[in-house]
């Protein structure tokens, strides 16, 4: 077995680098996925503050962006929040 | 007041909570940390009880934080906050030439600090280290995410679990219908300590949720933010996170309001209240309490407490607002 010296090995306990959980995509979990039909969205961004994930954008300008599907769990709540229901969930194929 | 638009932009150009954790689908606090940290500003420190929020957002060697963030045990997140808080009130009062550089930066920094910790964290085991940083007036708000059990090692009682709830250390079966107490009322304790500003929150309105912690954070000493975290241990339908938060302020089972220096304001006064059966129905860890006599008298006894909690509440909105 090669031995480590002090230098190679980690400190115990911290984690020197933020947000490394973006290269974990939790976008494989899910079952179902989001569809936005754009001529209904009045891009209130009501979806964008309800998704666990914070995988739908808002542009600069307030409107509302692309979902990224790379971290999105399907969970659904995004389609429930919409209040002019543009947001419906289809099986993830 | 901010917007939702403000809010988002806010959130996603702060970065602070990034996606990749691995809570469950449909769970609350990620909207709970974004929208609490956004109102922390810049430089914040974060403390983390023990929970599912540490343990889902930090699978070593990944986490989702990209602030400062110290992780202790499930009874002293409050105790490390403190320590934190007071390395940084020593440095403020130093001559500026006897720093180190890093010494140097953080004196010229106005930081925040914030710990956050689960009903288990908070209600049970982090309770005397919390009362004792509340106690000692350190300058730091305490939000905890309210999911009423242990959520994260499945579903057992805490003192924040809801009467009649079922859980795998009060599960409901023919004897028992689930817990048999009621929910031990956590910001009543916080303002025993005479604190500058105590609020209650839910997932559902972020908006309310962001002024709340603005306003906690511009206070001199502490604050405590209870705020409503549906679960999927509550077993609902997917996606209704937001949907039984929201039936939840409109029974008045989870009351918005804030104490802000001993003056109390319910902030969402529901135009029709709803019955707490509303609340309860939709929930599968209630179930059985829709099965027999016994459960209805649950139910009724839930009924009475929301009601007796909401009088009370507008009773003490009144008498602490008097001239
Ligand atoms: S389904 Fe859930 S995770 Fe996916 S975009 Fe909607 S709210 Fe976000
Ligand atoms: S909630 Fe609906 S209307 Fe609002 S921005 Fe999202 S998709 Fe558009």
């Amino acid at each position: 077995m090669d031995k480590k010296t002090s230098k190679q090995i980690p400190i115990g306990g911290i984690i020197d680098k933020p947000k490394t959980s973006l290269l974990n995509k939790t976008g494989d979990w899910k079952k179902m996925r989001p569809v936005i039909d754009e001529s209904k969205c009045i891009h209130c961004a009501k979806c964008v503050l309800s998704c666990p994930e914070n995988c739908i954008a808002i542009k600069k300008d307030g409107k509302r962006g692309d979902v990224n599907l790379d971290f999105c769990k399907g969970c659904g709540i995004c389609a429930k929040e919409c209040p002019v229901g543009a947001i419906t969930m289809v099986e993830d194929k | 007041m901010i917007t939702p638009k403000e809010l988002a932009k806010k959130i996603q150009k702060q970065e602070a909570f990034a996606s990749g954790g691995r809570w469950c689908a449909g769970c609350a606090f990620p909207m709970i940390v974004r929208t609490i940290l956004a109102a922390a500003g810049e430089n914040v420190v974060v403390s983390n009880a023990t929970g599912c929020l540490e343990v889902t957002s930090t699978i070593y060697p990944y986490t989702s934080w990209g602030v400062p963030w110290i992780h202790n045990t499930f009874e002293n997140a409050a105790a490390t906050l403190s320590g934190a808080e007071a390395a940084y009130d020593f440095i403020q009062k130093q001559d500026e030439k006897n720093l180190p550089k890093f010494g140097k930066e953080l004196k010229n920094k106005k930081v925040k600090f914030v710990a956050f910790g689960g009903d288990g964290g908070t209600y049970d085991i982090g309770l005397q280290s919390l009362s004792g940083a509340l106690e000692r007036g350190d300058d730091f708000v305490y939000v905890c995410y309210d999911n009423g059990a242990y959520m994260n090692t499945g579903n057992q009682r805490s003192s924040a679990s809801p009467l009649g709830s079922s859980t795998t250390t009060a599960p409901a079966g023919k004897e028992h219908l689930g817990k048999e107490e009621l929910r031990k009322d956590l910001l009543k304790i916080a303002l025993a300590h005479n604190i500058p500003y105590v609020a209650q929150g839910a997932v559902h309105d972020l908006i309310d949720l962001y002024n709340k912690a603005e306003k906690a954070f511009s206070k001199k000493g502490p604050a405590v933010i209870d705020v409503l975290s549906p679960c999927v241990n509550w077993k609902i339908a997917p996606g209704t996170t937001m949907e039984i938060s929201r039936i939840a302020a409109n029974t008045c089972f989870w009351p918005l309001y804030e104490v802000d220096e001993g003056k109390y304001k319910i902030t969402y006064k529901p135009s029709k209240k709803l019955k707490v059966e509303e609340f309860l129905k939709p929930q599968g860890r209630f179930k059985h309490l829709f099965k027999n006599a016994k459960g209805k008298k649950i139910i009724e006894k839930t009924q009475k407490e929301v009601d007796r909690r909401w009088e009370e509440l507008q009773e003490l909105e009144i008498f602490t607002n008097r001239k």
